[in-house]
C-alpha cells in the first residue's frame, strides 16, 4: 500500500520532469542558435560626435588652403566622403551606354561598385567565355550571328505598387531592340529578348506599377518584322510600335508567349512612362518626326535633323494598356513575324490610342508621384508641359478632339488636356521628382538642372507658387537624363540627384581625345534655391543614358550562392554539378567529360588528357561557401574564362582542336596559393601530326 | 538475493516518517530532478565556442560544439586547416559525438536511479553526471592536442606553421588568426547539474543515513 502510494507520486513527477525538460529544451533551441551569431569582440567603434579642437581647425584650414578648397568644397567633401567599411545609402543602377553593361554606383560616395555584363561579353564575369554552346553567346546571337555589343539605354527597376522592390532590373539595348532581365539576387543577366518587330528601339525599358509588363517603345520608323522598303514608301510601309513584354516574376523571366505589341504610326516614338495610381492602366509615349520626314541629304532634301523638327508640335501618345491587354487576350491581335500585334485600326476603333499635341521634339514624358500629371519636356521648346490625367480622361469621354492624324488617330484638344506650362530654359529633356513637391528637369542646352514647383496636391509640400521655376544649378556639361533618389516612383526620397552629363570637357585630366562622361551628384535635400553640386564622377566606360537610384537596404543580394552546385542560369541547384569524390575524366567515343571541383587552392583533377579533335565538356563547381572566395577558370588559347563565385556551377564545352599542353589556372587571386591553383590540359596530337613532328 | 538488493537500494520510508519530515526527504529528490532537467536541456545548447579572427574575415569565423555535433564555419575552417595539414574537424571525436546524446540520457536515468536508491551506493549512480563536465573538457583538450600536434608535414604551410596545441579556453593564435575559446551555456548547465547532484547527494545522505541506521538497529534488535 505504502509503496504504491509513493510510486504513484514518483511516476507523476517523472512525467512532469520529462515534459519540463522537453519544453525547456525546445525553448532553448533558438537561444542556442543565436549563440553562433553573437557579437564579436572589439566590434567596429561607434562614430562619436565630432568636436573640432582649435588645433584641428587649424589643420583643416591649412589643408584647405594648400589644396585651394573653399568652405563649400569642405562641406561637399563632408557630405560625400564615406570612410572605409561604411556603406552607401543608395545604389545607382546606370546604363553603361555602348559598353553594353550596367554600372552600379554607390551614392553619395559615387564609388563604382561593379559592372554587370548584359549585351557585351565581359571576361571578368566570365560572361560569354564558356566555350561553344555558351548560353550567354546563344542569347546574344541575332539570326545566327553574334551581336556582341549593345547600346544600353534605360534601366528599370522592378516595382511593386509603383515603388522599387529591389528584385529585378531591366535594361534596353537601343542598337538591337533588345530587353535584358537582371536578377538582383546575384546581379547577373538572366535573359535577353530580341524584339521581333524592329531592329532598333529607344523606349526600353519602363515597367507598369506591379511589373506586370515591361514597356519597350520603338524609335526609328521601320517595316515591322525586319522588312524592306525605300523612303518613298515611308508613310505606307513604315510603322512605329510599342511592345508590352509580360513579366513572370515567379520565374524571373519575360514570358514571350504572353507578350504583344501595338502598331503605331511611323513617328519616332521616344521615351515612355507607365501611369500609376490616378493614371494606372495607361502608359504614355512621346514622339517626334510627326512630319514623317525621310531625310535624304544626298538628294538635296533637308537632312533628318531639320526635317523632323519642322513642326511646332509632336504627339504625346496615350495608351490604355489594360484595354489593350483585353484586346490581345480576346485574340484581336494579328501576327507579324510570329508576334501578336494590335493593328492601328483596332487601336482607333477600340479607343486604345489617343494623341495629345506636345511641344516639338520632346525627350521625356514623366508621370508625377501621385499619377495625376504627365510632364513632357520639349527638347526644342523652353517649357515643360504638364498634362492632367483627369483632363485627358474627360477629353476622351467628351471626344474633345482637335482633329485626327494621317492614320486616323484622334488628337485630343491641347487646351483641354494641358494643366500648365513652365518655362525653364533651353533644352529641357527629362524630369524627376522629390518628396517636397518639386520637380527637376535637365536642361541640355543651358547645361543646368532646374528645380520647379509642382501644383495640384503637391503645392501643400512647398512654399512656392505652383508651376514655377525655383532655381537652376549649372552642371558640367550637356546634361542628358537626371535621376533623383527613387525619383520616378510613387514615393520619391529627395536627398540626392544625379546629373548625367554627356560632356566633361575640362572637368578631369585630359584622357586623350576620348573623354569620360561626368556624373555629378547634386544635393537636393534643402528646399528653395540651395542646390549645390557635391561631386564629379568620371565614367570612362561607355556613355550612360539613364539611371535609377534605389535605397540600398531594398536590395537583398546573395553574399554567396545558396548551395554548392548552383546553376546561375536556372537559379537552382544543378544535379550535374560534380560532388566531392566524383572528380575525374570519362570518355564516350570522342566525347570527353571532365568533372572538376575548384576549392582553395587546387583544381581536381589537375591533369586532363584528351585527343586532338575530342569534344570536351568540363563541368566545374566552386566548392566554396565563404563570401568573396571566388575562383576563375581559364584555358589559354581556347578563349575560355569562367567566374566561379562561391557555390557556382558552370559547364564549358569546346573542341580540343589545337594539340599541345595547355596550362589552365584560377584567374581570381583566391588565396595565398592562388598561383599554385593550376593544372594542365594535354591535347594529344593526331597520329599523323605526331609522325610529322618526329620527321 | 532480496536482502542483497535491499542492502543496495536501502529501506523504504515509513508513511508516518514521510509525513513528519516531508522536506527532509523531498530535498534530495528535488535537487536530483532539477539536475536532471539541466542536463537534458544542455543537449540543445552549445558546450563550447571558438571564434577565429583574421583581417580577411571581418565578421570572424565561428565554431560551436554541442554534445553531438559541430556547427559554424566548419567547412571554411577545414579549408583553411588543410593548408597547415590539419585533419578535418569531422574526424575528431566521432565516437563522442555519436554517443553524446545517449550518454547524457544514460546519465539522466542514472541520476533518476540515485533518487530511488537510499543507500550510500547512490553516489555510484550520480558519479557520471558529477564527472561529466571534467571529462568533456579533458576530451576536448585531448582532441585539440591530437589534431594540433599531428600536422601533415607535406602541407603547403608546414614550414611556417609548426605543430601546436590549440587553446581550449581563452585566447590563442595560429598564423594570422587570433582565437578566442570559451565554454558555452550547455557546458555550464552540465556544471550546474554536477553541483546540484553533489548537493542532492549531501541531502540524500542527511535524510537516508539515519533511516538506514534505524533500520539496521531494528534488524539487530530483531536478531537479538
Amino acid at each position: 500500500m505504502r509503496t504504491n502510494e509513493r510510486k504513484g507520486g514518483k511516476r507523476g513527477a517523472v512525467v512532469a520532469m520529462l515534459a519540463a525538460g522537453t519544453i525547456l529544451g525546445g525553448l532553448a533551441m533558438p537561444a542556442g542558435a543565436q549563440q553562433e551569431g553573437r557579437r564579436r569582440r572589439g566590434a567596429a567603434q561607434e562614430a562619436k560626435a565630432v568636436e573640432l579642437a582649435p588645433d584641428q581647425v587649424a589643420q583643416l584650414t591649412k589643408i584647405a588652403n594648400e589644396r585651394k578648397l573653399n568652405v563649400d568644397d569642405l562641406l561637399a567633401a563632408a557630405k560625400t566622403y564615406t570612410p572605409s567599411g561604411r556603406h552607401d545609402e543608395y545604389v545607382l543602377f546606370s546604363s553603361g551606354g555602348q559598353s553594353g553593361q550596367v554600372f552600379a554606383i554607390g551614392v553619395p560616395s559615387m564609388r563604382l561598385l561593379r559592372s554587370i555584363a548584359v549585351f557585351t561579353p565581359e571576361s571578368w564575369q566570365g560572361y560569354g567565355f564558356a566555350g561553344k554552346d555558351d548560353p550567354v553567346i546563344e542569347r546574344l546571337k541575332f539570326k545566327g550571328t553574334l551581336n556582341a555589343w549593345g547600346d544600353t539605354h534605360h534601366p528599370a527597376l522592378s516595382e511593386t505598387k509603383g515603388d522599387y522592390d529591389g528584385q529585378f532590373l531591366f535594361i534596353g539595348d537601343k542598337a538591337n531592340a533588345r530587353v535584358a532581365v537582371i536578377d538582383l539576387r546575384d546581379w547577373e543577366t538572366k535573359q535577353i529578348v530580341k524584339n521581333p518587330l524592329t531592329i532598333s528601339d529607344h523606349g526600353a525599358s519602363f515597367v507598369t506599377p506591379n511589373t506586370d509588363y515591361i514597356i519597350e517603345g520603338g524609335q526609328y520608323g521601320t517595316v515591322l518584322g525586319y522588312g524592306y522598303a525605300l523612303p518613298e514608301d515611308y508613310q505606307k510601309s513604315y510603322r512605329g510600335m510599342v511592345t508590352m513584354w509580360k513579366f513572370d516574376r515567379e520565374k524571373g523571366r519575360i514570358d514571350e508567349a504572353n507578350s504583344f505589341a501595338l502598331e503605331l504610326p511611323p513617328y519616332w516614338q521616344d521615351l515612355a512612362d507607365a501611369g500609376k495610381l490616378a493614371s494606372d492602366g495607361y502608359f504614355f509615349v512621346n514622339s517626334f518626326n510627326t512630319e514623317l520626314a525621310t531625310g535624304g541629304i544626298e538628294k538635296g532634301n533637308p537632312p533628318f535633323e531639320a526635317g523632323v523638327s519642322k513642326r511646332d508640335m509632336d504627339y504625346l501618345h496615350i495608351v490604355d494598356w489594360k484595354k489593350a491587354e483585353e484586346m490581345f487576350k480576346a485574340g484581336k491581335a494579328t501576327k507579324i513575324n510570329g508576334f501578336p500585334v494590335i493593328g492601328l485600326e483596332t487601336s482607333i476603333t477600340e479607343g486604345l490610342l489617343y494623341f495629345a499635341p506636345e511641344p516639338k521634339s520632346p525627350h521625356g514624358v514623366d508621370v508625377t508621384p501621385d499619377g495625376k500629371f504627365m510632364v513632357v519636356a520639349g527638347k526644342l521648346d523652353p517649357h515643360v508641359t504638364v498634362y492632367s490625367i483627369d483632363k485627358v480622361k474627360k477629353a476622351i469621354a467628351e471626344k474633345k478632339y482637335s482633329g485626327k492624324d494621317t492614320y486616323g488617330v484622334p488628337i485630343l484638344d491641347f487646351d483641354a488636356v494641358m494643366e500648365a506650362q513652365v518655362e525653364l530654359g533651353l533644352g529641357p529633356l527629362h524630369t524627376q521628382f522629390d518628396n517636397k513637391g518639386y520637380a527637376y528637369t535637365s536642361l541640355f542646352l543651358d547645361s543646368a538642372v532646374a528645380r520647379w514647383s509642382l501644383g495640384g496636391d503637391f503645392a501643400k509640400l512647398h512654399s512656392e507658387q505652383p508651376w514655377k521655376l525655383v532655381t537652376k544649378t549649372p552642371v558640367q556639361y550637356n546634361i542628358g537624363h537626371l535621376s533623383a533618389a527613387e525619383g520616378d516612383t510613387v514615393s520619391p526620397d529627395g536627398n540626392y540627384l544625379i546629373a548625367m552629363n554627356k560632356w566633361s570637357v575640362d572637368r578631369f585630366l585630359c584622357t586623350g581625345p576620348l573623354l569620360p562622361q561626368n556624373f555629378q551628384l547634386v544635393d537636393i535635400a534643402a528646399p528653395g534655391t540651395a542646390m549645390p553640386v557635391l561631386y564629379d564622377m568620371p565614367v570612362g566606360v561607355g556613355e550612360p543614358h539613364y539611371c535609377q537610384m534605389i535605397k540600398a537596404d531594398k536590395l537583398k543580394s546573395w553574399p554567396v550562392y545558396p548551395e554548392v552546385g548552383w546553376n546561375s542560369h536556372t537559379q537552382s541547384l544543378d544535379p550535374r554539378a560534380p560532388k566531392k569524390g566524383e572528380e575525374g575524366v570519362t570518355r564516350d567515343g570522342n566525347k570527353v567529360l571532365v568533372k572538376s571541383i575548384a576549392i582553395r587552392s587546387h583544381f581536381s583533377p589537375e591533369h586532363v588528357e584528351v585527343n586532338e579533335g575530342d569534344i570536351v565538356t568540363w563541368r566545374i563547381v566552386a566548392a566554396e561557401t565563404t563570401q568573396d572566395a571566388t575562383h576563375g577558370f581559364c584555358i589559354g588559347a581556347y578563349n575560355i574564362n569562367l567566374s566561379l563565385e562561391p557555390g557556382e556551377f558552370e559547364e564549358v564545352t569546346f573542341v580540343a582542336d589545337k594539340p599541345g599542353t595547355y596550362p589552365f589556372y584560377c584567374t581570381e587571386f583566391c588565396s595565398a596559393l592562388h598561383l599554385e591553383m593550376m593544372g594542365y590540359l594535354h591535347v594529344k596530337p593526331k597520329a599523323d601530326s605526331v609522325s610529322d613532328a618526329r620527321r | 538475493m532480496c536482502r542483497v538488493l535491499e542492502a543496495i537500494v536501502g529501506p523504504r520510508i515509513p508513511v508516518e516518517e514521510l509525513r513528519a519530515h516531508r522536506l527532509r526527504y523531498a530535498t534530495p529528490t528535488v535537487l536530483f530532478m532539477v539536475a536532471r532537467v539541466l542536463l537534458l536541456v544542455s543537449i540543445f545548447l552549445p558546450y563550447w565556442h571558438m571564434e577565429l579572427e583574421a583581417p580577411q574575415y571581418p565578421k570572424g569565423l565561428f565554431l560551436t560544439a554541442y554534445v553531438n555535433h559541430l556547427t559554424g564555419d566548419v567547412r571554411e575552417i577545414d579549408g583553411l586547416n588543410h593548408y597547415i595539414g590539419m585533419r578535418s574537424l569531422g574526424e575528431a571525436a566521432a565516437f563522442e559525438r555519436a554517443a553524446g546524446v545517449w550518454m547524457v540520457v544514460a546519465m539522466f536515468l542514472l541520476v533518476e536511479g540515485a533518487a530511488f536508491v537510499h543507500s550510500k551506493w547512490a553516489v555510484l549512480l550520480a558519479l557520471p553526471a558529477i564527472a561529466f563536465p571534467i571529462v568533456f573538457v579533458a576530451d576536448l583538450y585531448f582532441w585539440m592536442r591530437t589534431f594540433g600536434l599531428n600536422l601533415d608535414p607535406g602541407a603547403p604551410l608546414s614550414a611556417s606553421v609548426k605543430p601546436f596545441v590549440p587553446t581550449v579556453i581563452g585566447e590563442g593564435g595560429i598564423g594570422q588568426f587570433k582565437t578566442y575559446a570559451e565554454m558555452g551555456t550547455g557546458f555550464w548547465l552540465a556544471v550546474g547539474c554536477a553541483v546540484l547532484t553533489i548537493a542532492g547527494f549531501v541531502f540524500h545522505r542527511r535524510a537516508y543515513k539515519p533511516l538506514m541506521e534505524r533500520a539496521r538497529g531494528a534488524l539487530q534488535e530483531a536478531a537479538a
